[in-house]
């Protein structure tokens, strides 16, 4: 029953080279993904979470930026040993990735029909033909209503939600293994968000698309993914399968997060917060980046990363207290 | 359905022409500089047609014709004019008229190949130095501060002195210059533009670089590079107009304005029109397009349009 992983990530490491130091943004994440799964990586904002996904794809911001260890592995083929030529092909095709504003994830300047067709034409190496109806099956597949009229549609001649639904259709013009939604609903309404993960959903159980959701919102975890990471300070602190992870959260922090989700039906008269602030990236302790912050740190968290524990099936920890 | 259709549809156009009109009434078109602009244009374009004389057929016998158009009621018993020339004539009875025409043209030709080079140039580079960064990104902006830093005159008189006199060299030293603004604008603007989602997005959907260059950040420049190339033309004809009033361009002689001006530096006291005309053209036609060049910046720059 145990499927070969479509992506599997390798104690990855990008780092920021800065004049004030070195900013290890991602710091020894890895995790695998399996055909037709979705994965949530969770973490408050700085937390590495975008930079996971953007050394992924090769696209960390260049020149300060730079993927130093680990393997990323598409399908058995390691991404960070591709050229930028090579990568240019897989991105698109094979991988894929929705950012967080659909306001300015299209080009202003063209109308939404001429950005898909682009994209299809680059998908298929000179095969013109029936392009414009391939890209009114992708705008009515991400339900859009009237999708021919919408062709000649402006960008800013449409709602968030629809431009979200168009950047979605771009990205499946590909048809690719691996999907990343960064934050893809963060800036819609409810309502919207709703209708747009479902979309999300009902494609990958067509296509058995494997999705990596980065977001912040517990309750899009909960609904949308199989497994989630919890990621602090550039680590991946917690990994387990989404019921385990609601009903035993293993590291402190995770712990800590789930504590911060005001529940409806509990009258409570302050919000819990964390204590502190996270760590500054460039100035990481040397233990276990959430010590000082931790309620259960004692000496060994100040000195040590705690190594994975396993807690469950499938569920690993990073944290002293479960050894 | 069709009849609906086919309503709407000649709604819609006439729609469209009212539209037009609303608008440019709405963006108030600089009429003046247009129309300066348009009769410098045609001039240029139609030289040969609209010139009524050679403009380098030299006749002794009706040199220094003062303009008509004052002389026959401002000028005195003695005054030398003719209908024939109604911008007098130079020391050689060359047509003042038809060599302000064909200087039309020499400057127009000079200032768009000048220009439109500078700007292919500027933009290319300017995108190139935006979007690579980096090392790319510092060479070609250092090189272009020294090519701001260095007095065009300068510069155009060196080349003259290595490459020889001639439209070609002006046309040079132009250039040297003009593609640095460009490029240092367009630069600008790139850096903002490539930071965009749509860009990242487009890497995503794995556009090669020059495609992202050409295809995504290109259009959206479009608008600022109007307003420079509206804002240097006049820039242009003016440096074109010194270097030629300097003896750097054409042979002396050639119908070019500022020529015109330099050879009638030495009779200005009698002979007050043959440095006055061209002067009085260049300073028109350069006002012209500065005042284009405000209202396209007005209009076009979104930072400047007021709601």
């Amino acid at each position: 029953m145990a499927q070969a992983p479509v992506l599997e990530v390798q104690d990855l490491r990008t780092y920021f080279f800065t004049r004030t130091g070195v900013v290890k943004a991602v710091d020894g994440v890895s995790f695998s993904l399996l055909p037709g799964e979705t994965l949530g990586i969770v973490g408050e904002s700085g937390s590495g979470k975008s930079m996971t996904a953007l050394s992924i794809m090769g696209l960390v911001p260049k020149p300060a930026g730079k993927t130093v260890g680990g393997k990323v592995l598409l399908e058995g083929e390691d991404l960070l040993q591709k050229s930028a030529n090579e990568m240019q092909h897989i991105r698109g095709r094979k991988i894929c990735m929705i950012l967080q504003d659909p306001m300015t994830s299209l080009n202003p300047v063209y109308t939404v029909g001429n950005q898909l067709i682009e994209t299809l034409r680059m998908r298929d190496e000179g095969l013109g033909r029936g392009l414009k109806e391939r890209a009114v099956e992708l705008l009515s597949k991400v339900k859009i209503a009237s999708p021919e009229n919408r062709m000649g549609n402006y960008p800013h001649q449409m709602s968030g939600g629809m431009r979200q639904r168009v950047v979605g259709a771009i990205a499946m013009a590909g048809s690719p293994k691996v999907l990343i939604a960064d934050e893809a609903t963060t800036s819609l309404d409810a309502t919207i968000q709703y209708q747009y993960l479902m979309l999300l959903k009902e494609i990958q159980k067509e296509t058995g698309l494997s999705i990596i959701f980065i977001t912040h919102d517990f309750g899009i975890v909960a609904k949308m993914c199989d497994r989630v990471a919890v990621m602090y300070a550039g680590k991946m602190v917690e990994l387990a399968p989404v019921r385990d992870l609601f009903n035993k959260p293993s590291h402190p922090y995770t712990e800590a997060l789930m504590r911060s989700v005001p529940n409806v039906d509990e009258e409570v008269d302050k919000l819990y917060a964390i204590e502190g602030q996270p760590p500054a990236l460039d100035k990481l302790p040397p233990g276990c980046p959430f010590a000082p912050r931790c309620p259960y740190a004692f000496e060994r968290c100040l000195h040590e990363y705690p190594t994975p524990v396993t807690v469950g099936e499938g569920h690993y920890a990073h944290c002293w207290k479960l050894v | 359905m069709a009849t609906v259709t086919s309503v709407a549809t000649t709604a819609s156009r006439a729609g469209w022409l009212r539209q037009l009109r609303s608008r440019s009434r709405r963006l108030k078109l600089p009429w003046v500089s247009i129309s300066i602009v348009s009769v410098l244009v045609t001039c240029a374009a139609f030289a040969n047609v609209l010139a009524p004389h050679d403009p380098v057929e030299i006749n002794m016998l009706e040199s220094r014709m003062s303009p008509a158009i004052i002389s026959a009621f401002w000028g005195g018993e003695d005054a030398n004019w003719s209908w024939n020339h109604p911008l007098g004539t130079d020391v050689m009875g060359r047509d003042m008229l038809s060599r302000l025409i064909y200087g039309a043209r020499t400057s127009v030709f000079i200032s768009l190949v000048a220009l439109g080079t500078g700007m292919v140039a500027g933009t290319a580079l300017g995108l190139m130095a935006g979007y690579r960064g980096g090392w790319v990104d510092a060479l070609i902006m250092r090189i272009a501060d020294a090519a701001l830093g260095f007095p065009t005159i300068l510069v155009a008189m060196i080349i003259v002195v290595l490459l020889g006199a001639g439209i070609q060299n002006i046309v040079l030293a132009v250039l040297l210059t003009v593609w640095a603004r460009f490029a240092r604008m367009i630069r600008g603007d790139v850096l903002s533009i490539k930071e965009l989602d749509f860009i990242t997005q487009a890497k995503i959907a794995g556009v090669s670089p020059f495609m992202i260059m050409a295809r995504h950040i290109f259009p959206n420049i479009v608008n600022t590079l109007l307003v420079i190339t509206s804002l240097q033309i006049g820039q242009v004809i003016l440096l074109e107009a010194s270097l030629s009033f300097l003896g750097l361009g054409l042979p002396p002689g050639e119908p070019a304005w500022g020529i015109m001006v330099a050879e009638g530096r030495t009779v200005i006291v009698d002979v007050w029109w043959l440095s006055l005309l061209p002067g009085l053209s260049i300073t028109i036609v350069v006002l012209a397009f500065n005042f284009f060049g405000d209202w396209m910046r007005d209009t076009m720059d979104p930072k400047l349009r007021r709601a």
